[in-house]
């Protein structure tokens, strides 16, 4: 194997710019499961449907992808609204969220996929737009424009999301429903309102990180499944709820990501992240960045 | 001596299910019925530990593929092998991957196992998809063999009959189970596992034989798959329909004893099987994943639940 800087670096800058992409992909788990303790598997099956959306915008009205995705935010935070309703109803006031939540949530990512197929059928999405294609070169390093935008667009979503948590009202009431339910209870607050409006947040992070999904790679509804293990190893590894956490491990899973495609060959890469989440597991389940 | 009882009164019911098919005298029956009986297996084993131990198992697809591709080494290895030998090994390389799995996983929360198994099932796919010994992404072709040694008759009866035999022994096992000092056990560790610990019950050890024991059996079933399809690729082996429909049937038909399982996968088998044929198979799906959410929004305890007060 020809070690070379060139190669070395361009995976590094890959792998970093990938990684700033997984976080984007990860926010919304990082919120309804780290934060709000719902183990929502199907949150790649939403991103899929924001690259339909995205796609839909882009091809057939011919808006910029991530411009209508933003347009688009309202309508994915009414369809989080929508289904954390029924989760609330069904499961967690029942006490019973465990397997049947779970089914719940791995149901409707079957559902929305065979839609999805059924739908547009399996054949791989394009979306259209001015910097898909041309790249930055600084020396030997390529900066394509195809991952950075998504690098800038994501980094801005997750920054807008922590100004909000930090900031805001509500944004402080989700993170007191992350830390004690019980005590918000106590001090008359709802949890499961402010916890409806959180995990409407994290889906209609989905419109987003479809968006820009769809820039990066063409979209087939079953790639939602690559994405499953990537995001639960990402929001485990970030130590659950934990935004700055997110990031940095999305970018050491990017970059492992990147080595092992450039070095081994892309078939291996989706084995990576698996392998990451499962020694993790086995290893440190806190996290990186977890207490205890 | 109840479970002698049941053993034989379940023998009897495979052999009129033998029987009726055979007087249909339509190979399709044969074709079908094979699926069926695979899921009622399929989703006895996933309920000995979903249903009675509460560890949600999405890597049914997994164990089941890794029996299969056991079978296509050793049809290329040792082809005189007769064909519950190779289950049993198969089987017992599932358990052993269960029990490896289970044992860096279970002492966590449930919902962290249930993570894991979905990421086991993307790792041995993609361990699978470059191993070109069994066919590596292109899959393997297995010649199926016109006839058994050890059965008269086509050999798709003899895949139908393997199969029967299977679900009996799994049916009878997780019934069994269910009144045994081990389900007992079990069922205290989907109740209250903190409370089950204080009180004594080994939790791990018995997550672990539950573990074990359901991806052998998953692995059992799947290991006449290659002789079934005769063609094997691991799109399809690992597809995640499986683990869809092993988890709606059980939730369907009720999780809390051994006959729920038996009823979801039934009904929903031969309900997809129909649907298949007359409607479109992704249509087919679409169905299993709506039943699904409406049984577990609507009925939590699936069909068994509404016979029970």
């Amino acid at each position: 194997m020809d070690l070379s800087f060139d190669l070395l670096g361009n995976a590094l800058v890959s792998g970093l710019l990938l990684g700033g992409f997984y976080a984007a992909v990860t926010i919304g788990v990082t919120i309804s499961f780290g934060m709000l303790d719902i183990v929502n598997i199907a949150h790649p099956a939403f991103i899929i449907l924001g690259s339909y959306t995205a796609y839909i915008a882009n091809s057939v009205f011919g808006f910029d992808p991530i411009l209508s995705s933003i347009v688009l935010l309202p309508a994915f935070y009414l369809l989080g609204v929508a289904i954390y309703h029924v989760y609330d109803v069904s499961f967690e006031r029942r006490g019973d969220a465990s397997i049947r939540g779970l089914a719940f949530f791995f149901g409707l990512l079957f559902i929305t996929e065979v839609t999805l197929v059924l739908t547009f059928g399996v054949d791989y999405r394009l979306v259209d737009a001015p910097y898909i294609g041309p790249s930055l070169h600084f020396g030997v390093i390529d900066l394509p424009l195809r991952l950075l935008v998504p690098f800038v667009v994501s980094l801005a979503l997750i920054g807008a999301l922590q100004l909000f948590m930090s900031y805001t009202f509500i944004g402080r009431a989700v993170q007191a429903v992350a830390q004690d339910p019980m005590a918000l209870r106590l001090m008359a607050a709802n949890p499961s309102k402010i916890k409806r409006i959180a995990f409407g947040l994290s889906i209609a992070s989905a419109s987003v990180a479809g968006a820009i999904l769809i820039i990066i790679q063409p979209v087939e509804p079953s790639i939602a499944r690559d994405y499953i293990g990537r995001i639960f190893a990402i929001c485990v590894m970030g130590g659950l709820g934990s935004f700055s956490g997110t990031i940095v491990a999305a970018m050491i899973l990017g970059i492992m990501e990147s080595f092992t495609s450039t070095f081994y060959g892309p078939s291996w890469s989706p084995a990576v992240a698996f392998g990451f989440l499962l020694i993790t597991l086995a290893i440190r389940p806190a996290g990186l960045f977890g207490r205890g | 001596m109840r479970n002698l009882l049941f053993i034989l009164l379940a023998i009897v019911a495979a052999v009129a299910t033998f029987a009726a098919a055979k007087l249909i005298g339509n190979a399709y029956v044969f074709f079908a019925g094979y699926v069926v009986l695979q899921y009622i297996v399929l989703a006895t084993a996933w309920n000995i530990l979903g249903g009675y131990t509460g560890y949600v198992n999405f890597g049914t697809a997994a164990f089941f593929a890794l029996g299969a591709y056991t079978t296509v080494v050793l049809h290329k290895t040792v082809p005189f092998l007769p064909l519950p030998a190779m289950m049993l090994v198969g089987g017992v390389i599932s358990g052993v991957i269960g029990l490896g799995m289970g044992y860096l996983t279970l002492r966590l929360r449930g919902t962290f196992f249930s993570i894991a198994t979905l990421a086991m099932a993307v790792v041995a796919q993609t361990l699978i998809t470059n191993w070109n010994f069994v066919g590596g992404s292109r899959g393997a072709y297995i010649i199926r063999p016109a006839s058994s040694p050890i059965f008269p008759g086509d050999y798709i009866q003899y895949l139908f009959v393997v199969m029967l035999l299977l679900s009996v022994i799994s049916v009878s096992a997780a019934r069994a189970i269910q009144h045994s000092r081990l389900g007992y056990g079990f069922s205290a560790i989907r109740d209250d596992e903190a409370a089950a610990e204080a009180s004594g019950v080994p939790t791990l050890r018995l997550k672990l034989i539950a573990t074990a024991l359901s991806g052998g059996l998953m692995g059992m079933a799947g290991a006449p798959l290659p002789y079934y399809v005769t063609y094997l690729d691991p799109a399809s082996g690992f597809s995640l329909s499986y683990a869809v429909n092993t988890i709606a049937m059980p939730l369907i038909g009720g999780t809390a004893t051994w006959l729920g399982p038996v009823i979801g996968a039934i009904l929903l088998g031969t309900l997809q099987q129909v649907a298949t044929v007359t409607i479109s198979s992704a249509l087919s799906l679409l169905l299993v994943g709506l039943l699904l959410v409406g049984f577990v929004i609507a009925a939590p305890k699936g069909i068994v639940g509404w016979f029970t007060r």
